[in-house]
């Protein structure tokens, strides 16, 4: 039992890693001027804007993801306006990190995130789902600006993910890879032998994210099909392991500062969140996990989003 | 006897060329590489080979991140798995997003033999065509195949070569040039034709120089590409021999046969007939007796060209 001697790192035990990563981030930024990163505060208001958007957008494509995409926002705020070194007048530049949404249901989410960084008009957002849209129900990486992969089967975004790590290697880039799961995508068996294999090559440039909601479509997570011990199981499979308030932005921040410190092994980090975060009446609901909010639920949600 | 060679030794030898000229080209394999013959490419460049170990959908996954990256990626593994075990995977990772991975399979149809039907991959070529954008290539002997691997590292694209276990005559010489989506035809003849791919089109052309003793002259054609299809060839043979036999070591359904009758009926309607695995599985036994049992054989071919061309003109 080998793995038991290491530490599940938990919460608020690295709280000086942030303020490092943050001044290796700014001059890593080389070719072009980038988006300073916001500070905590900003990031909060931030995280808000992503939300009123995700309501806004499955409110008025009367279907998609909402529970799902408002339990990651803080994760996806604190990587784009914060954490990522990225370009959005330039989506493809090589030496860019890569986010890969590998639970492509919450497209909602990642196009909030990027039109706010830029990547394109925030009032595109508002087509979504509808035909020709560049906001497609689910992620397709050949048409939208910033989105690295076609998603929405799940389970397929670390193998993705991997295969741009070793790239990197191969290149003797200093990209990282964030992949963005969920915790209900961990039932599939393609995300173990992906875990397996990133610690096999000893791949350190790649973040798998879970965002631990705890629910998926038929229930809670441990009624439906327990993954529970979760962390457990991502040490056990060698990846140094973080478990985060996926809400609280300075532990995401600390997390992925602490996770570029890590060498010769992938890290984890099991991000605890709530399922409809930020909306009274939808956290914790299941039925908001594939519905859209109705008119009046999304003029209710906005007003709590103020 | 003619020289004997398996196409996936020419696999094997062609990556190592390709490796030495390109160094973009990266492989990955599942633990079956003394199989597929990559073990060469593995032994040269090391650090541009992968092996996923027994976990081929994540393979998949892996390929394609590569290949957004701007790598040309092989993938390998048996047909059976790089087909069926990893249809999702190939469907969202590579063939929606036209990535340039090429999957070059060992192991395809019944001639595998003795290890049964969950080696036998006699759907592959159906799971493939069926993916909008991929190319899809049957090579009919070692120089084919080492061609169609050249062909496929240099078209960016998502590719399938399916390759097959036995060694097999070598019909084809130095001077051929394989050309994507382009047919050959092997043999002149004016009664009938028969379009085959792979390991068939040696038997076709045994079959057609028995039909000659008889005095039937049988057109050879050998389809390597199935998808894209060379529809010109088809709708020539059709309206030059007024019969066609499409012949292949696969499921009767969605394979070459499926795809030249919908060429001929759309074009020139004329009869056809369809040499084929039957709908079903088939169990262990010598390659030679499995395609027997299916009439995949010069005999078989003879056969059925003669009871077709009793049918032109009714």
């Amino acid at each position: 039992m080998h793995f038991r001697k290491q530490r599940v790192n938990k919460k608020s035990s690295y709280p000086s890693a942030s303020a490092k990563s943050l001044s290796a981030e700014a001059t890593s930024s080389k070719e072009v001027a980038l988006a300073l990163p916001l500070s905590i505060e900003e990031m909060e208001r931030k995280a808000k804007t992503l939300r009123r958007h995700i309501i806004a957008m499955t409110a008025k494509a009367g279907s998609g993801h909402p529970g799902g995409s408002l339990s990651a926002a803080e994760i996806v705020t604190a990587l784009f306006f914060n954490h990522l070194r990225h370009n959005p007048s330039n989506p493809r530049w090589p030496d860019r990190d890569r986010f890969v949404l590998s639970k492509g249901h919450a497209a909602p989410l990642l196009y909030a995130a990027l039109a706010e960084a830029g990547y394109f008009p925030v009032e595109e957002l508002l087509t979504l789902r509808q035909l020709d849209s560049r906001m497609q129900g689910h992620t397709d990486m050949t048409i939208t600006p910033g989105v690295e992969m076609s998603a929405g089967a799940l389970g397929q975004g670390l193998s993705f993910g991997i295969g741009i790590a070793l790239a990197a290697r191969l290149d003797r880039r200093d990209y990282r890879v964030y992949v963005l799961l969920g915790d209900g995508e961990c039932d599939e068996g393609q995300v173990w032998e992906a875990a397996m294999a990133a610690a096999h090559f000893k791949v350190d440039n790649i973040v798998a994210i879970v965002d631990r909601n705890r629910q998926q479509i038929d229930g809670w997570t441990y009624e439906v099909m327990d993954t529970e011990p979760l962390a457990e199981k991502w040490l056990s499979f060698r990846w140094h392991t973080i478990e985060v308030n996926g809400h609280d932005l300075s532990q995401i921040i600390a997390a992925l500062g602490e996770a570029k410190l890590v060498k010769g092994k992938p890290t984890a980090s099991i991000a605890h969140t709530t399922k409809g975060k930020g909306v009274s009446f939808m956290e914790n609901n299941l039925d908001f996990h594939g519905r859209a909010p109705t008119p009046e639920d999304a003029e209710r949600a906005l007003k709590e989003l103020e | 006897m003619a020289l004997e060679m398996s196409a996936r030794e020419a696999y094997g030898n062609t990556l190592v060329e390709l490796g030495k000229e390109n160094k973009n080209i990266v492989v990955l394999d599942a633990d079956l590489s003394r199989s597929t013959m990559t073990r060469f490419f593995a032994r040269e460049f090391p650090e541009r080979f992968f092996d996923c170990g027994i976990a081929e959908q994540n393979m998949m996954g892996i390929a394609a991140g590569l290949a957004a990256s701007g790598k040309t990626v092989f993938a390998s593994t048996f047909a059976v798995f790089a087909s069926s075990r990893c249809y999702d995977q190939v469907r969202m990772c590579i063939a929606q997003p036209r990535q340039n991975v090429k999957i070059v399979a060992s192991h395809g149809g019944i001639s595998v033999g003795e290890d049964g039907f969950s080696h036998q991959s006699i759907e592959d070529l159906a799971l493939f065509c069926s993916f909008p954008g991929f190319t899809v290539i049957v090579p009919a002997d070692a120089i084919e195949a080492a061609q169609a691997v050249r062909a496929a590292a240099s078209t960016y694209g998502p590719f399938y070569v399916r390759l097959s276990r036995p060694k097999t005559p070598v019909i084809l010489d130095d001077k051929y040039r394989f050309a994507v989506g382009r047919a050959v035809t092997m043999r002149g003849g004016w009664d009938a034709t028969v379009i085959a791919c792979g390991l068939m089109v040696a038997k076709a052309l045994q079959a057609a120089d028995a039909l000659a003793r008889e005095g039937i002259e049988c057109r050879v054609v050998n389809m390597p590409t199935l998808k894209p299809l060379d529809e010109d060839a088809i709708v020539k043979a059709a309206e030059e021999t007024g019969a066609i036999l499409a012949v292949e070591e696969h499921l009767q359904h969605g394979g070459l046969g499926s795809r030249v009758s919908q060429v001929v009926a759309k074009h020139h309607p004329v009869p056809m007939s369809f040499l084929a695995i039957k709908d079903c599985y088939s169990p262990s036994g010598k390659p030679e007796e499995l395609l027997q049992r299916h009439g995949l054989t010069a005999e078989g071919i003879a056969e059925e060209v003669r009871s077709l061309i009793s049918r032109k003109g009714q």
